[in-house]
Formats: C-alpha cells, sequence, structure tokens
C-alpha cells in the first residue's frame, strides 16, 4: 500500500489552487441541552490557512463545538462567522463545511469512488468533471487503485483516507476533523498524523482538529485551544501552553506538572519570593504578584537536577530537599517522585549504563532553576 | 434573548415535509384504526334502541351462559395452547443453548416449519390425520384397542394451536438463553452456586422475559384467533361468536360489540402482564468476548433421547403439512390411514374455477405490505430521526393494532364503513375490496414498523451527517442514504406483513362481500365447508403455504446477502 499521500504534478494543486483560505470566527457561543450547560461564552478566532485544535478530555464540548460549525447543533446565544459571514441560520447541506467523522462514516452500499462522487453529485457538477475530481481526490491519499472496493473491505486506514479524500473533493471552506486518528493503531496514528498536516499544507485548507491527545495535537497543530467544562482555558502555540500554561488545568493536561502549595513574601530584597515548608525561597518576577497571596508554583520534571556534591545552589536557584518515595524506570531517565514537605515531586534524572538508582526512602537534594517555575494562582 | 432563539430554533425544527407526512400517517391511522375500533367500544355500551349510555349489554353477555362457557373455553384453551407450546419448546429451547448438539439444523428448521403454515388451514388436515377416525387412531385402535381424543372438541384447537404457535416461544426462549454471558454462570458457580439451585437462581430468571415476550404473544394469536376453531367446527369461544353473532344477526346487535370488548380487554390484559414481566428486565447481559451459556456434549444415551424429542417434535410440526399434501392429491380418504387414491383434480378444479382466489390474495398482500413498509419507514423516521411534537404517539397508535383482534377490526370495519356510499356505484364503502387491504394493512403494520424501526436503529446518523455535511438535503438523504441502507429490514418488513396477510381470515371473513373479491383464505374457508370441497381447498391451502413459505425464504435470502454485502460477518 502507498502510504503517503503521493505528490502528483496535478491534482493536489489543481485543488489547492481553488481553494481560497479563509479564517473562522466564534463569538459568544452559549448551548445547553436542558439545563445541561455544554458550550460557555466561547469565543475564537481561527485564521486562514490554520491547523488548528481543540484539545480537552472527553466531555469538555469540543465535538459540540465542532459539529456546531457543521451546522448538527444550535447555539442558543452567539455566532459562527466563516470568512466573515454569519452562517448559524444555515442547514448543514448549505454551509461547504467538509468534516471527516470519528467513525468515518463510509456509506456501506457505495463503492469507494460513489462515496467520494456523492459531494459533488449533489452539487449537480457534471459528469465529466466529477470523474476527473474524484479520480483527482483519489490519487491525493494514494487510493485509486482502490476505488471499486466497497468500504468494509478496506482497512481502517484506507477507510480515513476515503473520508479524507470524500471532503476534500467538494473543496470544502474549511476541513473539520473529529478524532480522526482515534480509530487507528499506535504506529498508524503517527504517520498518518504526517500525512494530515502535508495534506493540509499542500491545499492551504483552515483545519480544526479535534482532540484528547494532547501529543497529537503538539506535533501538527498551529494553535491549540485548550477546552474543559465547556469553557476556552487558554489559546496559544503548542509550545506557549507548555511554557506558559494559564491555570494548573492547562499545565496538567499538556504534560507532567509539578505544583507545590506557598505563599508570596517579600525577599527583603524588594523583590518577590515564593515560599512553603520543605524548600528554600524561589525568586518570583516582581509583575503581577502580590506579596502575601496564597497560590501554587508549577514546573516540569526536567527544571529539576539532582544535586549529589552537597555544594550550595547555584544563583538563581531554590533547593528542595525530601525523600525518594518511588521510581519508575524509563531507560533513557528515571523519575523520580519525591516527598518535598509533605507533596509530591517528580524528577527525571538522565540515565547512563552502570548508573546506580536511588532506593526508595533515600534522602535527595533538588535545585530548581527559578525563572523556569511559574507561578499560579489557582 | 435565550427564549427568543429557543422560539427561533423550535421554529427551525418542525420542517413542512416531515409535519405534513405525519398528518397523512395521523389521518390513515384514526380513519382505518381508532375510529373503527372506538366505534365498536361505544356501541357496546350503547342502548340498541335508544342509543344512551348503558351497561345492560355487558349484563347480559355475563347471564349468558353461552357466551359465559364460550368466555371460559377461550380462556382455557389460550392457556392450554401455551402450556402445550411450552412443552414443545422448552426441550428444544434448551437442547441448542446448553449442549453441542448436531441436530441444531433440524430445531432451526422446526422454529420456521409451522409458521408458514396457518393454522385454520392445517386444522382440517389435522383432523385427518388426527381426528376420532383419522389415521393415527384407527391404527390405534386395530393393533392396540384404545384411542386417543387429540382433536376431540377444545382439544383439537388446543392441539392445532400449540403445534402452530409453538416456535414463539422457541424463538424467543432460545434468544434469551444465546444472550446470557457465561460469566453470569461463571461467577454463580464461583460463589458456590450449582446443578438445579443454579438454573433455578442464575438461569432461569436471566431467560423468564423472553418465555413471559413469547408465551403472552401466544396467548393473545389464540385468544384472538377465529379461522382454527370455525374450522374445526368449535363454536362456543369467543371470537366464533362474536362473528356468528354479527353474520346471522346483524350488525346492529350489540352482542357482537360486546365480545369485542371482551377480546380487546383480553389482549391488552395479556400485553400488560407481559410488560410487567419485562419491565426493568432489559437484560443486555452479554458483554465484552461473552458468549452464551457453556455448552457441553451430550453423553451418548442423553444424545438417543435427544434426537428422540426432536423428531417426535418433527413429526408433530410436519403432521399438517403432510396431511394437507395428502389431501390435495387424494381421491377419496374416509376411514382410511391413507387416501384410497391419487388424483391431481383438485389442482386442476382450483386452477378453472378458483384463480381468481390467488390472484386477489396476491394483490390484496402486496398493497397492504407494500402501505405498511411505506408508514412503517416514515414513522420510524419521524421517531428516531425528528423532533416533530408529537411523533411518538404515531408509533403507539400503530402498535396498539397487536392489541386489536381481527373479528374486531371487521366489525369495526362493517359499523363505520356500512353506511358510507360509494361515490358513482352507491355501493357501501365495506364492500369495496380496498377496505379489504387497509384492514390487512393495519392488522400487519405493527410488525413491518418493528422491523423498520430496528432496521433504521442500525443505521448511524453520522451516515446522515455525512451526507448533509456534503451537501446533500434531508430529503436526499432519506432518498440516497437512509432507504437504501435500511432497505433489507424494509424488505423483511414487507415480506413478513405480506406472508401473513395472504393467510389472514379473521378480518377479511367479515369484509368480503363477493366471491369474485375474496381472497385465498376465504375460498379455502367456503371449500372446507363442504366435504366434496375438501380436496380442492387442501389444493388451495398448498397454494398458500408455497406462497407464504417462498416469502420467507425469499426474506431469508435478501436479509443475509445484505449482511454480506455490509461486511457484517467478518
Amino acid at each position: 500500500m502507498n502510504h503517503q499521500f503521493s505528490d502528483q504534478r496535478f491534482s493536489p494543486a489543481a485543488l489547492a489552487a481553488q481553494i481560497e483560505s479563509v479564517g473562522v470566527d466564534i463569538e459568544g457561543v452559549n448551548l445547553s441541552y436542558g439545563s445541561n450547560h455544554v458550550l460557555k461564552d466561547v469565543n475564537l478566532a481561527i485564521k486562514p490557512g490554520e491547523f488548528f485544535a481543540f484539545l480537552g478530555p472527553s466531555g469538555c464540548g469540543k465535538t459540540t463545538l465542532l459539529r456546531l460549525i457543521a451546522g448538527f447543533n444550535t447555539a442558543q446565544r452567539g455566532e459562527v462567522r466563516i470568512g466573515g459571514r454569519d452562517i448559524s441560520g444555515l442547514p448543514p447541506h448549505r454551509r461547504d463545511v467538509g468534516m471527516v467523522f470519528q467513525s468515518y462514516a463510509l456509506w456501506p452500499h457505495m463503492t469507494v469512488r460513489r462515496n467520494v462522487a456523492f459531494g459533488l453529485e449533489e452539487r449537480r457538477v457534471p459528469r465529466a468533471e466529477i470523474e476527473r475530481r474524484v479520480d483527482a481526490a483519489l490519487e491525493l491519499v494514494g487510493l485509486k487503485h482502490l476505488a471499486d472496493r466497497r468500504p468494509s473491505q478496506l482497512s481502517g486506514g484506507q477507510q480515513q483516507r476515503v473520508a479524507l479524500a470524500r471532503t476534500v473533493v467538494i473543496e470544502p471552506k474549511i476541513l473539520l476533523l473529529d478524532e480522526p486518528l482515534s480509530n487507528l493503531d499506535a504506529k498508524l496514528r503517527v504517520q498518518m498524523r504526517q500525512e494530515l498536516l502535508s495534506l493540509q499544507r499542500k491545499l492551504g485548507l483552515t483545519t480544526i482538529f479535534v482532540t484528547h491527545d494532547q501529543e497529537e495535537a503538539n506535533t501538527i497543530c498551529d494553535r491549540i485551544a485548550v477546552m474543559e467544562d465547556g469553557r476556552v482555558q487558554q489559546v496559544g502555540t503548542p509550545q506557549d501552553l507548555y511554557d506558559h500554561p494559564a491555570n494548573l488545568f492547562v499545565a496538567g493536561f499538556l504534560g507532567t506538572a509539578n505544583v507545590l502549595d506557598g505563599a508570596v513574601r517579600d525577599d527583603g530584597a524588594g523583590g518577590r519570593a515564593f515560599v512553603g515548608t520543605g524548600f528554600t525561597p524561589v525568586a518570583l518576577p516582581a509583575a503581577g504578584v502580590e506579596t502575601g497571596a496564597g497560590g501554587k508554583l508549577m514546573f516540569r520534571p526536567q527544571n529539576l537536577a539532582i544535586r549529589a556534591d552537597g555544594q550550595p545552589p547555584a544563583p538563581g536557584h531554590a533547593r528542595l530537599t525530601g525523600t525518594v518515595r518511588h521510581r519508575e524506570f524509563l531507560g533513557a531517565s528515571i523519575r523520580y517522585a519525591v516527598d518535598v514537605g509533605g507533596q509530591l515531586v517528580q524528577v527525571d534524572a538522565p540515565h547512563q549504563a552502570g548508573d546506580a538508582l536511588l532506593p526508595p526512602d533515600a534522602p535527595i537534594i533538588l535545585d530548581l532553576a527559578a525563572d523556569k517555575a511559574r507561578f499560579l494562582r489557582q | 434573548m435565550t427564549s427568543l432563539a429557543l422560539t427561533r430554533d423550535r421554529i427551525a425544527r418542525v420542517r413542512p415535509g416531515p409535519a405534513l407526512a405525519a398528518l397523512l400517517i395521523a389521518a390513515f391511522l384514526l380513519l382505518f384504526l381508532v375510529v373503527p375500533v372506538v366505534q365498536v367500544i361505544f356501541v357496546a355500551f350503547q342502548d340498541k334502541t335508544t342509543g344512551a349510555f348503558t351497561l345492560v349489554n355487558f349484563a347480559d353477555f355475563f347471564q349468558n351462559d353461552l357466551f359465559m362457557r364460550s368466555f371460559g373455553n377461550s380462556f382455557y384453551v389460550s392457556a392450554m395452547s401455551v402450556v402445550v407450546a411450552s412443552l414443545l419448546a422448552l426441550p428444544l429451547a434448551y437442547l441448542t443453548t446448553r449442549f453441542e448438539f448436531r441436530g441444531s439444523v433440524l430445531i432451526q428448521s422446526l422454529g420456521i416449519i409451522p409458521l408458514i403454515m396457518p393454522p385454520f388451514i392445517g386444522a382440517v388436515a389435522m383432523q385427518l390425520l388426527f381426528g376420532r377416525n383419522g389415521s393415527v387412531n384407527l391404527l390405534l385402535r386395530d393393533h392396540f384397542g384404545f384411542s386417543i381424543p387429540f382433536m376431540e372438541g377444545l382439544n383439537g384447537v388446543i392441539f392445532v394451536q400449540s403445534i402452530h404457535y409453538f416456535p414463539f416461544i422457541l424463538i424467543n426462549l432460545s434468544a434469551s438463553l444465546k444472550n446470557i454471558d457465561r460469566a453470569m454462570e461463571e461467577s454463580a458457580q464461583n460463589l458456590g452456586c450449582h446443578g438445579f439451585r443454579l438454573f433455578r437462581r442464575i438461569v432461569f430468571p436471566l431467560a423468564m422475559p423472553g418465555y413471559v415476550a413469547g408465551a403472552s404473544l401466544v396467548f393473545i394469536k389464540v385468544f384472538d384467533d377465529l379461522g382454527t376453531p370455525l374450522l374445526l367446527n368449535v363454536n362456543d369461544m369467543l371470537a366464533p361468536q362474536a362473528y356468528l353473532r354479527i353474520s346471522s344477526i346483524g350488525i346492529a346487535d350489540p352482542m357482537g360489540y360486546v365480545i369485542s370488548v371482551v377480546l380487546i380487554a383480553c389482549s391488552l390484559l395479556a400485553l400488560w402482564v407481559s410488560a410487567l414481566a419485562m419491565r426493568g428486565k432489559d437484560y443486555a447481559t452479554v458483554q465484552r468476548g461473552g458468549g452464551g451459556l457453556a455448552k457441553r456434549r451430550l453423553k451418548p444415551l442423553e444424545m438417543v433421547a435427544a434426537y428422540g424429542i426432536v423428531l417426535l417434535i418433527l413429526v408433530l410440526v410436519l403432521a399438517p403439512h403432510v396431511g394437507l399434501g395428502l389431501l390435495s392429491f387424494a381421491t377419496i380418504w374416509s376411514f382410511s390411514p391413507l387416501p384410497d387414491a391419487f388424483t391431481l383434480k383438485h389442482y386442476h378444479t382450483v386452477f378453472s374455477e378458483s384463480g381468481q382466489y390467488i390472484t386477489n390474495t396476491l394483490l390484496y398482500a402486496s398493497l397492504a405490505a407494500l402501505l405498511d413498509v411505506v408508514i412503517g419507514t416514515a414513522i420510524a423516521y419521524l421517531v428516531l430521526r425528528t423532533k416533530l411534537p408529537g411523533r411518538q404517539w404515531l408509533d403507539y397508535i400503530a402498535m396498539a393494532a397487536l392489541a386489536v383482534p381481527g373479528v374486531v377490526l371487521g366489525i369495526g370495519y362493517l359499523r363505520s364503513f356500512y353506511g358510507v356510499p360509494m361515490p358513482f356505484t352507491g355501493q357501501p364503502l365495506s364492500n369495496f375490496w380496498l377496505i379489504l387491504v387497509f384492514a390487512l394493512a393495519i392488522r400487519r403494520l405493527p410488525y413491518a414498523l418493528r422491523a423498520c424501526t430496528a432496521a433504521l436503529q442500525q443505521v448511524s446518523s453520522s451516515l446522515e451527517e455525512a451526507a448533509e455535511n456534503l451537501g446533500a438535503t434531508k430529503l436526499r438523504t432519506v432518498g440516497r442514504i437512509v432507504v437504501p441502507l435500511m432497505s433489507g429490514g424494509i424488505l423483511a418488513g414487507f415480506v413478513t406483513s405480506f406472508a401473513t396477510a395472504a393467510v389472514e381470515l379473521s378480518a377479511t371473513i367479515m369484509l368480503v362481500h363477493s366471491q369474485s373479491d375474496a381472497p385465498l383464505a376465504y375460498g379455502l374457508y367456503v371449500y372446507m365447508q363442504s366435504a366434496a370441497g375438501r380436496g380442492p381447498g387442501a389444493a388451495l391451502g398448498i397454494f398458500a403455504v408455497i406462497i407464504v413459505g417462498l416469502g420467507t425464504y425469499l426474506s431469508h435470502v435478501v436479509i443475509e446477502r445484505g449482511r454480506r454485502d455490509r461486511g457484517q460477518d467478518h
């Protein structure tokens, strides 16, 4: 099977030439099912040509929001604009919004070719042109040789490609992907996400991708909206969200987050410091932090370094003392869970052959680079 | 703001197309189901002369010995039929689900063969085989000096009905036994339960809903059946009494209506009991990787016993078919184990003088079945895919036809449409043959509706959303995606409706106005009235069996092919 979207001279270019990238604006959207408030004041601006993700745990409202854009839900308040035009009143079949369903939703009673031709037939495109465009779309996903099969005769990955071809062949204004990789096995998933990205770049199609897998979103999306409990928690590039999470939820959802409880104090030299039990004061940037405020200090496992030499901490570092609770051997590194003043902190120690591992209950000293830590009010 | 948006939302939801379809269906159900039945109930509570409300008719009913005896007989026959049918079905269901039994194919056929012959057709043949002077008793008397009253009076009705209807129990019971997860049984064993206790505490309660569903269906069917008692000349049962009152005394006589109300009440009661037994017991117990109870091999002796039981039941089940076949080729068959000689003249008679029965049947049954699947598909779609207010009621009303015996519907049609003259001819509307088609359609609608609903439930709504997403309107989506994907279920519904409508007698016998408009079932009844007509009657019965059997086979083939095409059986 051809695993790469074929780079034919005419097909992607021919499609891309006709697709003009448009942006999507979501403004003040609220949606409830009865007393269940599913979307709460959602505001988003998705730029033309962007690969954008709605990321969040199940039940956060991300799929509801996607279906709202496709027209399968109606918001009680707010509007959705595509290319500046309000589409809230349009029925699904007049929106020109291509959606790839999580289950692919390929029609079992039609061949691959008929599936892909469906949208063009509904648009009353002349027969000859339908054939040409279906061929181009199938070639784009490398499945032209399977055009006369039925969906049930294809593998999961092939079905996925047919669903993509069926959607892009109508040259939609935007492309919606509802957890498109969730039904594939792990290896194929990694491969498909690169193919999705290269297809999206070739077509220049504004794409919204719904997923609960932060790794998926991080690897292929330009920007991510992290959602939880019907609200957008934060919007930004993957790096932004990982390095500067706006709250504990975002911090925890995009990777392992260490969190220490404590309070903000004056450090006696005009600056602010975060203090608590088990660690020396951590210098904070002065801006926006009030003395006396309670809060949390968030940092990643790789921001900590194990000190075995007993030297005092380097400038700009705070010192944590604790005991090893348990450890996980990960190969390239060892992750220790360390009890620091009654709170658990995770630290990654790089591993080389022959290195001794710290046993449980061993005392351990950790240094934290203060400028990598982040103060969060809640 | 919110309320305004909500209103906009609601207006957007009620689209004109579905609303129009719903109104048309509602009108049809109202005119041909609700009005006739309400009419019947109304008349039962009306004074014959003044038209005022009264309970006198019911008092008359309960003080009349004949009616009370009929009531008792109907109840006794129905209950005994359930018992006998259970005795036939239980060992078969147990064999297929608990043991590695090679004869499973035989048992599956046992579940279908009786259903392709309506009981009243087999009744006459059964009389010849098992009656006082039938083959079996003649042989018994000659060789052993005693006879068994299989067919004496009510026994005959019970015998014929239970052989015909036991598959309902077999199918339902096997299905629920099959659906019991092995882990249910194993965890009970793990906790120390075994043997009969295990059966009584775990297996039996889990299989109960299926058994009750089948048993209540058998009860209702037998209670409502008109054809079998009529053909066996057992008149002191409720359905025959209702028919005889109306056909001999006239449509003004209130007793026929009172009996109808009693019939409806008993049907409702049986349905209610079954609903009560099923409530909160929707045991979907097969979990991931599970599948049926543990099966074990039969020991040699058990194997012999098992085959013995299965073969005995097979002989019983095939008896009406064999008897009918013999009768249709027999010159004279009386007071002898087998016919004196064989001939083809009965078939010739049927072709030359009764061809209209067969063509009428094909026409009526296919029109009724067509109407059923169109309405069934529409109701299923309205209920499952739209937010139309009151849509659920279409389903309820259509299903309510289950509780209306054919005799009652027939009486209701006579009462409601006799006084309505047809345009141009001035004939009563109730004499018009299309009325017969409507009656058949209403009678079979519940089955078609369930088949269509099940078919639509299996179509994932994302398949429809994908079509809309790619630019298809709702109507185009229905035409290009929904109906093609439902086609297997729709066709199965069509064939079931067709096959059962083709041999329906209870409503038909009330509404047939002239021989030229009569369907097969009616012709058969007429033939069987005289000894000379039994041969041609049997030949006609063979046609009925072929029509129904062929229909059943076709639907099986179509469903299997559909399943293969969609790759559902990897």
